[in-house]
């Protein structure tokens, strides 16, 4: 039996006392640890979805709902805009675009969006392959980001039809016209692909100019004829008739030029430019402030819960003072007893961080399927940060400062005149 | 062995006490008699080596202990000297046998629970190993505190009014576990006392009378 152990048998003596300290330091511990895996995974997400684009179009309104909406796939598109309008920026030889992908957004499979695009996208996001199957070479076939295919369990071959909206509703199903075609499933990279599911963007208008069409002319061989009329090998300049919901551009070589090109834009179309980089540190800054304000919650709890293992020991002391004299007696040194009520602030400290931390941990896990449920996005509650050891570090400090005071007063314990008391 | 002399202590410089030389044998038992304030706590701490006197020695098997560092005081105190406190106050998270191995480990003796064991055992509280001390009848308490005092084979048994509380019939019976143990033990056993009731009991007594001096 060490001095460790006795500490810790005081400790479990009275457990009451243990408890309030111990939940104070838990909740303060756990809060600052649950905002450090929080902003972490959420600017993980933010940084591994820039993907390099350095500009969105897309029709006037919020720009940074329309990043949301066309990088992060989280928010409603700000509507439309037309290819007629969007094509100069689609054109190959534009001499400062390098690279632009059309996205039409609109229709879901179980939540996840159906994205109309065309295959440069996969460039994009570290040029992610093609695990299984193919691209897709005609309209209506699609290719499934990783995460799709395992929660949904598609595989290759498998036909499905995609409901209209962002949102899963099987009463808005598109099963009116031809069913969707799984020709190829993607590499898993962790970023947002993994959750879409790609295919042309004519097969987007496939399913939606159908139901315009429909109320006009009812026959399955119209029905038949129109979907075979979208060819892929058109460029989508073929179409100026069509929309599409916005553009991801990535610039040849930043340039004066492309500097000003969101600006002229804004002003001279009937259409918006976007800078990730910008709204992206809008959306920081806005967060930053809440969670500011929670870190210093989070700081005053683990003050208070300091204070409280402080008078708990101290108020110990008063009652163990013949035993803390007993112990003297019995051979211990003025440091022994220092050590014990050291370890005793340290443990409580050690054991309400351990406790902390595993309550965020577990908020961790239910906000991420919360997070998944909602925005088909996966965080994970089981990750560890190296933020989280100086946590315990400064964990360690409050239980030592907590403790320094009773111990120095233990230490003086003075034998004779406390045994003569009683 | 135990032997003082030409002991003097003070309290703040306000109260001086000057106690009598005397000098006690192994397995001896010694009856230390006085009066309420005339000063027996005091001697007692200061033979227990947790007061320093003003002046004069304590020899405690040949060693001066009023001239042991503090640190080295700690651990003597620990390997020879057996105190019981007129209550008995133990180490409360612990169990008796904890309280009795946390006396061999702050001694820095090596653990033996057998002899833990077989002390208890000797003394009827064998079943109470794994009780709380607080669970514990003030009887059943006194005899785990005379345990915890000889359990590391002291030189010297200090008992301090060991049976104040105690009825006549347990009175006799204490003084007698306590001399039959401090004999097994090979220890010098000192009774602090005002109880009369031991007067008969002890042939070597020693008398404080008013050797104090108020300045």
């Amino acid at each position: 039996m060490n001095i460790f152990q006795i500490s810790w048998k005081n400790i479990i003596n009275k457990p009451l006392n243990a408890t309030l300290s111990l939940v104070l330091f838990a909740l303060g511990v756990g809060l600052i640890s649950l905002l450090l895996i929080l902003n972490k995974q959420i600017e993980e997400k933010f940084e591994k979805n820039l993907a390099g684009i350095d500009l969105v179009i897309g029709a006037k309104g919020s720009p940074l709902q329309l990043i949301l909406a066309s990088m992060y796939h989280i928010d409603a598109p700000t509507g439309n805009i037309s290819l007629k309008s969007a094509a100069p920026f689609l054109n190959p030889k534009h001499p400062l675009i390098g690279t632009a992908v059309p996205l039409s957004v609109g229709d879901n499979y179980k939540g996840y969006r159906i994205v109309g695009t065309t295959p440069t996208i996969l460039e994009l996001y570290d040029s992610v392959q093609v695990e299984e199957g193919r691209i897709w070479e005609n309209v209506f076939e699609v290719v499934v980001g990783k995460v799709v295919a395992q929660k949904v369990g598609l595989k290759l071959g498998d036909r499905f039809y995609g409901s209209h909206g962002l949102m899963d509703n099987d009463d808005l199903a598109h099963d009116d016209v031809e069913a969707f075609k799984v020709v190829g499933i993607l590499e898993g990279t962790g970023s947002v692909v993994d959750q879409l599911i790609l295919t042309a963007n004519q097969t987007v208008w496939a399913v939606h100019d159908h139901g315009a069409e429909e109320s006009a002319s009812d026959t399955a061989a119209t029905h038949d004829h129109h979907t075979h009329t979208m060819d892929l090998s058109k460029p989508l300049s073929e179409y100026p008739e069509k929309d599409i919901t916005s553009l991801l551009i990535k610039f040849k070589s930043r340039s004066f030029q492309t500097l000003n090109m969101p600006r002229s834009i804004n002003e001279n179309t009937d259409m918006q430019a976007a800078t990730p980089a910008i709204e992206i540190n809008r959306i920081y800054s806005m967060i930053g402030d809440g969670e500011e304000a929670l870190r210093y919650l989070a700081i005053i709890i683990i003050i208070v819960s300091g204070l409280s293992i402080f008078i708990s020991l101290f108020s110990s002391l008063r009652e163990r003072r013949y035993e803390l004299a007993l112990m003297r007696v019995m051979g211990a040194s003025p440091g022994k007893l220092f050590l014990l009520i050291i370890l005793e602030g340290l443990l409580l400290a050690v054991i309400g961080y351990v406790l902390g931390i595993l309550i965020s941990h577990l908020g961790m896990s239910v906000f991420a399927t919360q997070m998944e449920e909602t925005y088909r996005y996966s965080f994970s509650g089981w990750s560890f940060l190296p933020q989280e050891a100086y946590l315990l570090v400064g964990a360690l400090a409050v239980g030592f400062l907590a403790a320094v005071i009773p111990a120095i007063q233990a230490r003086n314990t003075d034998i004779s005149t406390t045994l003569s008391e009683g | 062995m135990l032997q003082t002399r030409q002991l003097e202590f003070s309290y703040d410089g306000k109260m001086q006490f000057h106690f009598p030389d005397f000098s006690c044998a192994s397995k001896e038992s010694w009856l230390l008699l006085g009066q309420s304030g005339s000063g027996k706590t005091t001697l007692l701490h200061l033979l227990g080596g947790m007061l320093t006197p003003k002046k004069g020695q304590i020899i405690v098997n040949e060693q001066d202990i009023t001239r042991l560092s503090s640190s080295q005081l700690d651990r003597f105190r620990g390997q020879h000297i057996g105190i019981i406190f007129q209550k008995s106050h133990f180490v409360k998270a612990l169990t008796v046998e904890e309280n009795l191995v946390l006396a061999q480990q702050l001694a820095r003796l090596s653990v033996d629970r057998n002899r833990v064991q077989s002390l208890l055992d000797r003394l009827n509280v064998g079943h109470k190993l794994k009780s709380k001390p607080d669970n514990l009848s003030i009887g059943e308490q006194q005899r785990v505190a005379i345990a915890r005092a000889i359990i590391n084979k002291p030189t010297i048994i200090l008992a301090d009014e060991p049976t104040s509380a105690l009825d006549d019939h347990n009175c006799t019976e204490v003084i007698a576990l306590l001399e039959e143990e401090a004999h097994k033990a090979g220890a010098t056993l000192l009774v602090v006392t005002h109880d009369n009731r031991l007067k008969t009991k002890f042939s070597n007594q020693i008398l404080l009378d008013q050797e104090i001096q108020k300045l």
